[in-house]
């Protein structure tokens, strides 16, 4: 079952692909917009270069947030889901995976191209895509929470931004960290254990709310 | 005589009772708001190292706490609605959320003024300001998932659930911002921890907390007695109650 | 007692400004607060109010039409 709507779900992304390139176009011009904004010195970028990309990964992923249950709850499929012997968990848990699959993974391959753009080290690159392995996968789950919660709801992709930002600071706060400390030279793996950490977390809890999200918002 | 606590969980009754206690709460809140006053402003010495800048501790340091005890008391009502579906409940943490919020913009507004004259700028990117401000983002989202969705059923129990998410991951961002402040300055900025308080300061910045306490209640019940109005509109106690104009 | 003149109390030190702006601020709050907490029990009363009287002569109105 879980395989299923995992397998449905990315099936479902590969026939819309406009989304998925949305949200991967979005992340490339957000980053790129920077350096217009902020200036060409290079050691200034370089400074700068892990929160913009984690700031811009993060947008990204919130916002390809809002269809992560549209589609399925204007076609009644949500309803069917939540009628279904399955647990509702594990159908969240498989449709967050899509959803990271079609939207985070893209994300991770994109930014060690983009962080030449910034020149950063290589050292620095590897520790920036390993970060964004690790958190963007948290970002799909808590997300999937504030999706559920602003189903069917008027100006809800605002709402899910504003409910799920605070959220995500503490995995911004150490995947930027995680490159920053890399690139002062100090080691790093702590950093990559917490966001491990809150992966697991999320992974434990955050399908569990959002079920119950979901079924309060289906009522 | 065991009192029958759960008579108190029927909105019609609570409203009652809810309005007893409240000239009760209003007043104490005013006497000790007095009181509190009186010993920050007169009795308290003038601190050797701040001069008089440090009294605006009476007021920072209660609307800080209650900002963060709102949101845990809030989360903790929200979380009984939900768990046993008591409508009052939910009711009781919708009128948390906004003195809740008003606390934390206070706590913020009164630290800046506070930090302009001590550290020389508006604002610190200190833990405690940082995770502050983060709080007041959470209740903003309470209130707006709230006011965003019509029927109050949904409404209690979605807020219920980004309020118990909110809680357990308060910890976690004050931890985080916590670490992230000392990793990039250090020690740069020298915030002072609470100054060693002499006892007139303390016990004049306790009475202001308890004040705060006091009022809190008092507003929160009075603001619990509408929505229960709003949202019962249509019952014959309201209507009741209408008749005999005592509303 | 600290202050030997009112002027002296109000000028707090220099730091006046920040003082009785942030006291000044919290009680603003703090009465907003509870005016709009009565003004929206007052609008609500007015409404319900309204609906209840109007509901009473259009009902009694239809109730009429009924009988005869």
């Amino acid at each position: 079952m879980f395989l299923w709507i995992v397998q449905r779900d990315l099936l479902l992304a590969v026939r819309r692909r406009s989304d998925v390139l949305t949200t991967l176009f979005f992340f490339i011009i957000v980053v790129s917009l920077f350096p217009l904004s902020v200036g060409p010195e290079m050691n200034m970028l370089r400074m700068m270069a892990p929160g913009i990309v984690w700031v811009a990964a993060l947008l990204a992923s919130m916002l390809s947030l809002g269809r992560l249950f549209a589609n399925d709850y204007l076609d009644g499929t949500l309803e069917q889901m939540l009628l279904s012997p399955q647990s509702l968990s594990v159908l969240v848990l498989g449709k967050a995976l899509a959803h990271w699959l079609a939207t985070g993974v893209p994300l991770v391959m994109m930014a060690p191209v983009l962080g030449i753009q910034y020149d950063l080290p290589t050292d620095a690159l590897f520790v920036l895509t390993l970060s964004l392995l690790l958190g963007t996968p948290v970002l799909s789950l808590i997300g999937a929470i504030g999706a559920a919660l602003t189903l069917g709801l008027r100006g809800g992709g605002v709402l899910v931004s504003l409910l799920v930002l605070p959220l995500y600071i503490p995995v911004l706060i150490f995947g930027a960290g995680a490159v920053e400390a890399i690139m002062a030279g100090i080691d790093y793996d702590a950093h990559l254990s917490l966001l491990g950490a809150f992966l697991l977390v999320s992974v434990v809890f955050a399908p569990w709310a959002a079920a119950a999200s979901l079924r309060v918002s289906m009522e | 005589m065991a009192i029958n606590w759960y008579k108190y969980a029927s909105p019609a009754s609570f409203y009652s009772l809810a309005g007893k206690m409240i000239p009760f709460f209003a007043v104490v809140a005013f006497g000790l708001l007095v009181v509190g006053l009186y010993i920050g402003f007169f009795v308290a010495p003038t601190d050797f190292q701040q001069g008089e800048a440090y009294r605006i501790i009476f007021i920072h340091v209660p609307a800080a706490w209650m900002s963060m005890f709102l949101y845990v008391v809030m989360a903790f009502w929200a979380g009984i609605g939900l768990a046993f579906n008591t409508r009052l409940s939910s009711m009781m943490a919708t009128a948390i959320a906004p003195t809740g919020a008003l606390f934390t913009f206070l706590a913020l507004w009164t630290g800046s003024l506070w930090g302009k004259p001590m550290w020389g700028t508006w604002w610190v990117w200190d833990a405690r300001l940082t995770s502050e401000l983060i709080l007041l983002f959470l209740y903003i989202g309470f209130m707006s998932l709230q006011a965003a969705i019509d029927d109050s059923r949904r409404a209690d129990k979605a807020g219920a659930i980004i309020a118990l998410v909110g809680v357990i991951n308060i910890p976690i961002i004050y931890f985080s911002v916590q670490w992230w402040n000392t990793l990039h300055q250090g020690a740069s900025v020298s915030v002072t921890q609470a100054p060693t308080m002499a006892s007139t300061m303390l016990t004049g910045m306790m009475v202001m907390v308890f004040a705060s306490w006091m009022y809190s209640i008092a507003v929160i019940l009075k603001r619990v007695r509408v929505i229960i109005l709003e949202r019962e509109s249509h019952t014959a106690w309201v209507a009741e109650l209408r008749q005999k104009g005592v509303l | 007692m600290n202050w030997s003149s009112w002027s002296e109390f109000f000028s707090m030190g220099g730091y006046g400004v920040y003082v009785w702006g942030s006291y000044f601020v919290t009680f603003a709050c703090v009465i907003g607060e509870v005016l709009l907490v009565s003004r929206r029990k007052r609008t609500l009363i007015k409404r319900d109010g309204l609906t209840h009287k109007s509901n009473k002569e259009t009902y009694s109105v239809r109730d009429e039409e009924l009988n005869n």
